[in-house]
């Protein structure tokens, strides 16, 4: 499946030229989209993403669907990078000693499952 | 604008029935609500008709002339779907259909067939409440986004997992006498806390189980009921719906919902009434942290408060103002698209003084129910008043 605005998103972070999106009011969203969903601007310009985010608060999983079956147990954490915050599976360290204001880095890794693209938290 | 009459409730039995198809239980629920009310089919005049994930669970979409069916009636009907909220919306449109003078009467409620799936396949469809991209696709389940709420709260106001067990052992105890509901055990907080880990920090008592189930709701007007001398003792004299981003990590701050601030905000405002008039509630607690979210969001609590309540005894049965006295999602169930039915079926057996835990609130004259979609993107507030 395509799914276009988001895939070439996922590919910019690959290359390391990772990008968000933002409005004159500093508002950070994910594409894709046309509008901030914070203040209805519609001028909205890529912002680079910052290469280092803090971990705001995760869950470790015991218990996934099934496009996550061979990743149990993983840490999905919510992390802030400046004006905008992703969620990601956290890689690089043991799920456990996942600590919240955790210092992570944007990644592309694969679904152990799917073979998928998967939004990656790696711990520094 | 004409009042809105809860003139009969159906309620199927909540638990494990997966050999039951949906169209089944939500013809039970129907009938049952409609022999209670002494309506004559003829004069129903729509369906409102909530459900999540039966396009998912049985395969079957367009389900809302099949519920007609089912509910032996050739009105038209339609499918409201907010995932968890789906009922809830669904009564909502009902009261303003009704309020509006479009229809005189209107039967809501939903169902939701779950326990056919295994554990895996459930947790796949529930998590699509979420969004696909950004959430489901980095593993977001539906307990895990509640935890990631929970570990929110707990950094930002403190609390921490015994404060959320107490929620689990009231909602068990209220559960009880409640011959709808799916669990009839008391718990203890060292089993909530014990219990297996889904998502930590939310373990296998903090959570809702799988649930098949239906509700339904016959809503009538006030000069309705007037004109054929219905006994209809509670009225819904409130409603509001709030919404907010999909995503999570789209709010401003994790540990608050303000779709429910705001869904509460317009229906303490349609009904005349504030959070101080409030007597009992019936709030979605899929996961102990939200009933929490939930307490603190309709204004019953500050922000950092609401975590304690269980634990000091203000929500129980017997405290100033009891939270779920049905068991909630949590002991009664949680069959998705049927809930915010159920929840106004309960209220009001619990105002009019028919339902196994009346006893508690038997000077009540006011009670809300709050129903909630997703990580509370979507929510749903009634206000409920009976005749005294």
């Amino acid at each position: 499946m395509t799914d276009a605005g988001y895939d070439e998103w996922l590919d910019a972070i690959d290359d390391g030229e990772g990008y968000y999106l933002e409005c004159p009011e500093g508002h950070g969203s994910l594409p894709p989209r046309r509008v901030c969903p914070h203040c209805s601007s519609t001028a909205l310009e890529h912002a680079s993403l910052p290469a280092t985010g803090t971990v705001e608060t995760f869950t470790i999983c015991y218990v996934g669907g099934p496009d996550f079956e061979d990743e149990e147990p993983y840490a999905t954490a919510i992390a802030e990078f400046g004006n905008v915050r992703l969620t990601g599976v956290v890689r690089g360290t043991d799920p456990e000693d996942v600590t919240v204001g955790m210092p992570v880095e944007p990644r592309i890794g694969t679904n152990r499952t799917t073979g998928d693209d998967l939004l990656v938290l790696r711990a520094r | 604008m004409t009042g809105v009459r809860v003139a009969g409730v159906g309620l199927t039995q909540f638990g494990r029935h997966p050999e039951r198809t949906g169209r089944d239980l939500f013809g039970e629920a129907a009938l049952a609500a409609r022999d209670e009310s002494t309506v004559p089919p003829a004069d129903i005049e729509s369906i409102n008709y909530g459900n999540f994930m039966g396009s998912l669970s049985e395969r079957q979409g367009h389900q809302a002339p099949l519920m007609a069916e089912m509910a032996g009636l050739q009105c038209p009907a339609t499918r409201y779907e907010e995932a968890c909220a789906s009922a809830g919306v669904a009564v909502r449109e009902a009261v303003r259909t009704v309020r509006s003078g479009e229809a005189d009467v209107v039967l809501a409620g939903g169902c939701e067939r779950m326990t056919n799936l295994s554990t895996a396949d459930v947790t796949e469809a529930l998590a699509t409440a979420a969004d696909e991209l950004y959430e489901i696709r980095a593993g977001m389940t539906f307990p895990g986004a509640y935890a990631l709420m929970a570990r929110a709260y707990f950094e930002q106001f403190g609390g921490d997992r015994e404060d959320l067990a107490h929620v689990a052992v009231k909602n068990h105890d209220n559960a009880l006498p409640n011959e709808y509901a799916q669990f009839h055990r008391a718990i203890t907080t060292d089993e909530v806390i014990e219990a297996p880990m889904v998502s930590e920090p939310i373990g296998l008592l903090d959570a809702c189980p799988v649930t098949d189930g239906a509700s339904a709701l016959v809503l009538v007007s006030d000069e309705y009921a007037e004109r054929n001398d219905l006994d209809a003792p509670v009225s819904i004299t409130g409603s509001g719906q709030g919404g907010d981003n999909l995503a999570l990590h789209d709010r401003a701050d994790l540990a608050v919902t303000p779709a429910t601030e705001r869904a509460a905000a317009e229906a303490y405002d349609d009904a005349g009434c504030s959070a101080d008039d409030v007597d009992l509630v019936e709030v979605h607690d899929c996961f102990t942290i939200a009933e929490v979210l939930a307490i603190e969001g309709l204004g019953f609590y500050d922000h950092g408060d609401g975590i304690g309540a269980a634990r000091r005894g203000e929500t129980t049965a017997t405290g100033e103002r009891p939270v779920n006295l049905s068991g909630g999602l949590k002991a009664k169930g949680h069959p998705v698209g049927a809930t915010g039915g159920s929840q106004i079926a309960e209220m009001t057996r619990l105002l009019r003084g028919d339902h196994p835990n009346s006893e508690y609130v038997e000077d009540a004259t006011l009670g809300v129910t709050h129903n909630a979609g997703g990580t509370v993107a979507s929510a749903v507030v009634h206000v409920l008043e009976v005749d005294r």
